[in-house]
Parts: C-alpha cells; sequence; structure tokens
C-alpha cells in the first residue's frame, strides 16, 4: 500500500469543511528527493515548563490530569531527535481558548491549552495536561467531535512535515467523527488513537496514555557521502 | 522495513491558541535591510475569503542554503494566520537560488505551506519572483507545471509589495505539489 491510500483524500464530502477547499486539479507530483531539503528551523525557544499544560497559571486546571508519552521516529523506524512538538487543546469542558469557540461551555481561567517541547535522543516526548472534553460543532446534526489533542511536528526534512489529532481509546464518538473517519482504513485510523499506559501511570497522581508518531523520511535515498 | 506513517489531520478551526506567534511572519525584522513585503489572501471554491487558515513560509538563505543550525537571527521560517478577510502577509528577503537534487539551480521561492479547517492534510506550493524571468524560464519545477497554471506560482509587483494569492478551488487554482 502506498503512503497516500494511507492518509485521508483532500476531499471527503462527510466533513463538510472540505468541499470547497479541497484542490480539484491534481497536484503537481516532483521527482523523488524535490521535498528532501532540511525541515524548517522553527525560531522560538522551547524552555522547561512549556510541556506542563497545567503549571502555566496560578492555580491547577479542572479536569483529570494526565500524562501523555510517547516517540517521534521516521518511516525506517529512526528516533527523530531534537524536534519541536506543538500540542493545542480545548479544556476539560470541551472549550478552547479561541473567541471563534461558541460552545457554550466554561473557560478555565487556570487553562489554556497549548505546549511545547523539544524530542529528546530517542525521540521521546512528554506532556503533563488535562483530558480534553468533548465539543459539539455543525457539521451535521448532533455533531460532536471525539476528545483529542492537536499535535504538530515538523521532523527532520520538509516532507516530514505533519499536523494531527491523537484520540483516546474507548472513545464512543469516534466511529461518527468524519475527521476522524476520513482515513480510509482502519489500521491508519488506529494509528491516532493513544493506548492507556499502565507503566507510566504515576500513583495518586495522573493517569498516562502512550503515543507514538511516524514521520515521513527522506524520498530518495541518499548517496553514501551525504550521510 | 518501513513503519506505517501517521496519518493527517485537520489544523482545525481553534489552531489560535496553540501555533500562531508574536511576529511570526516576520521572516527577518520588518524593515530590516533589503526586506520586501508579501501580501496576498486566500480564497475558496466560491471565490469567499478563508479566515481559518495558517500559511508557513520556509525558504534558503541569499546564497541559497537552507539554515540548520538554531540561534541564527534569521531563519527563513514565517507563520501567519489568515484574518477575517483571508488576508495573511510576510516581510522576509529574497532567497538565493537553491540546488536542484540532481544539482541543477532552482529559480529564487519560497516554499509556501497551506494549513485551514476543511483541509484534511496540508498544502504545499511555491511563490516565484516576478524579477527573475530568466531563471523562471530555466525552473526544473516550473517546467512541470501545466503552462497555463504557472502564473499561480508567480508573485505580482503590486509596488510597495508583492502581491501572492492562494485559490484552493476554482478557476485559478493554485498549483500544489504532492508531499
Amino acid at each position: 500500500m502506498s503512503e497516500d491510500e494511507r492518509e485521508p483524500a483532500y476531499l471527503y464530502p462527510d466533513y463538510v469543511g472540505t468541499r470547497l477547499r479541497a484542490p480539484v486539479k491534481p497536484l503537481v507530483q516532483l521527482p523523488d528527493g524535490f521535498h528532501d531539503f532540511p525541515a524548517p528551523l522553527f525560531p522560538r525557544s522551547v524552555t522547561e515548563l512549556d510541556h506542563d499544560l497545567t503549571r502555566q497559571h496560578p492555580g491547577e486546571p479542572v479536569g483529570e490530569r494526565i500524562i501523555v508519552t510517547g516517540r517521534v521516529l521516521d518511516s525506517d523506524g529512526r528516533p527523530v531527535q531534537g524536534t519541536i512538538v506543538e500540542v493545542w487543546q480545548a479544556n476539560a469542558a470541551g472549550r478552547y481558548l479561541d473567541q471563534d469557540d461558541q460552545h457554550p461551555a466554561p473557560l478555565d481561567p487556570n487553562f489554556s491549552g497549548a505546549g511545547r517541547c523539544l524530542t529528546d535522543a530517542q525521540g521521546h516526548y512528554r506532556f503533563i495536561t488535562i483530558k480534553p472534553g468533548a465539543y459539539p460543532w455543525k457539521n451535521h446534526r448532533n455533531a460532536w467531535r471525539p476528545a483529542h489533542i492537536h499535535f504538530s511536528l515538523f521532523g527532520d526534512v520538509f516532507r516530514s512535515r505533519l499536523v494531527t489529532q491523537m484520540y483516546f481509546p474507548g472513545d464512543p464518538l469516534m466511529g461518527q467523527d468524519p475527521i476522524l473517519q476520513s482515513i480510509p482504513d482502519q489500521a491508519g485510523r488506529g494509528r491516532l488513537v493513544s493506548r492507556f499506559d499502565p507503566e507510566t501511570t504515576v500513583p495518586e497522581w495522573a493517569l498516562a496514555y502512550r503515543w507514538d508518531i511516524v514521520l515521513r523520511g527522506r524520498a530518495a535515498t541518499p548517496f553514501e557521502n551525504e550521510r | 522495513m518501513s513503519a506505517p506513517l501517521t496519518p493527517s489531520q485537520t489544523v482545525g478551526p481553534f489552531f489560535g491558541v496553540g501555533l500562531p506567534f508574536e511576529k511570526g511572519e516576520q521572516v527577518v525584522p520588518a524593515g530590516a535591510a533589503g526586506s520586501i513585503r508579501i501580501e496576498g489572501q486566500v480564497l475558496d471554491g466560491h471565490g469567499d475569503p478563508v479566515p481559518d487558515a495558517l500559511l508557513e513560509v520556509w525558504q534558503p538563505d541569499e546564497g541559497g542554503q537552507y539554515q540548520t543550525v538554531v540561534n541564527s537571527t534569521a531563519t527563513g521560517f514565517g507563520r501567519c494566520r489568515t484574518d477575517a478577510e483571508g488576508a495573511f502577509n510576510f516581510v522576509t528577503v529574497k532567497p538565493g537560488p537553491s540546488r536542484a537534487p540532481d544539482g541543477h539551480a532552482q529559480a529564487p521561492h519560497l516554499n509556501v505551506t497551506v494549513f485551514a479547517r476543511g483541509l484534511l492534510r496540508h498544502l504545499v506550493t511555491r511563490m516565484y519572483f516576478p524579477d527573475e524571468p530568466g531563471a523562471n524560464a530555466a525552473d526544473p519545477v516550473l517546467k512541470l507545471v501545466e503552462p497555463a497554471r504557472r502564473s499561480t506560482l508567480m508573485a505580482r509587483d503590486d509596488g510597495e509589495v508583492l502581491r501572492f494569492d492562494i485559490h484552493l478551488q476554482g478557476e485559478r487554482e493554485t498549483v500544489f505539489f504532492v508531499i
């Protein structure tokens, strides 16, 4: 199966937002290697506490404290080290700190919902946050997004760039969510679902979820003297 | 044996809390020597503005090299969200010609990435410069684009600024590249 078959198509009419935004003309294929130049060098620094979304305000946010960890790998299974991982999410009530979010659920003065960290030498990332709530949207009647955390990654080369969403195991809303269901195969959808991680769970403190991320590597095999 | 890739999902409408950052649109500081201003609009298939898109530019330096070392003053990266009119802007410098994988020169260009609500995967396009007719005519990527559509990749000199609109759909649909 090619890489593309695992990705959602641009046009997925059940997700209404794609109908006027998906390109209609065929995308132009460049020869292998044209998108193998270095990934963007992200200009923002990352500080020690940026990975902890529960410590950005004087008080603690409301909700279920969780730890989200995993590894970032390339498609050859090699760890992607030193790459920035950006996350953002709704609060425990399912509300984003965003002026366009009209869901009548409370904002939490102790939760902004954004964080970032750098992967370590083995590709590990780690966030402390609260479990986001589900929220309604207007795609179709009684549409609700399953709980999710947005992730943005750069990786090593330009074609590694990935923006995606992490879901939680057992969420009954996943089956009716056109954004998740836009991924054509069950295995692909499953790769966006984290798993409960009892080993990382901290007794008396926080449940943990584990989610590994695999980014595109180079399309062309570099010559030996380029390695 | 290759590991299966993690699929893409839309950036959604509420990325504002996480991704944009102050002066993200300034690849170089506004007013810096040699700086140019790029302005554009993202439009949907009805020609309506897309007010919830996020654009990133990534470009080599004036010598055609991509930065790979942190702590330089200008990294070559910019990020800007569209406003209520679908408008965005960047302040940058014109990059030098970079090398294609086969060693041939590519005309100066910015790599432009588009994220938006309704885009399940991001889109990649390029912005070329109108004052480079010779280099553009020889560019190996432009040559792969059907001639009638090449103008969608060309910025327009609008006096003080370079104008670069992105049409996600429609008659003037921008050329996007398979990633």
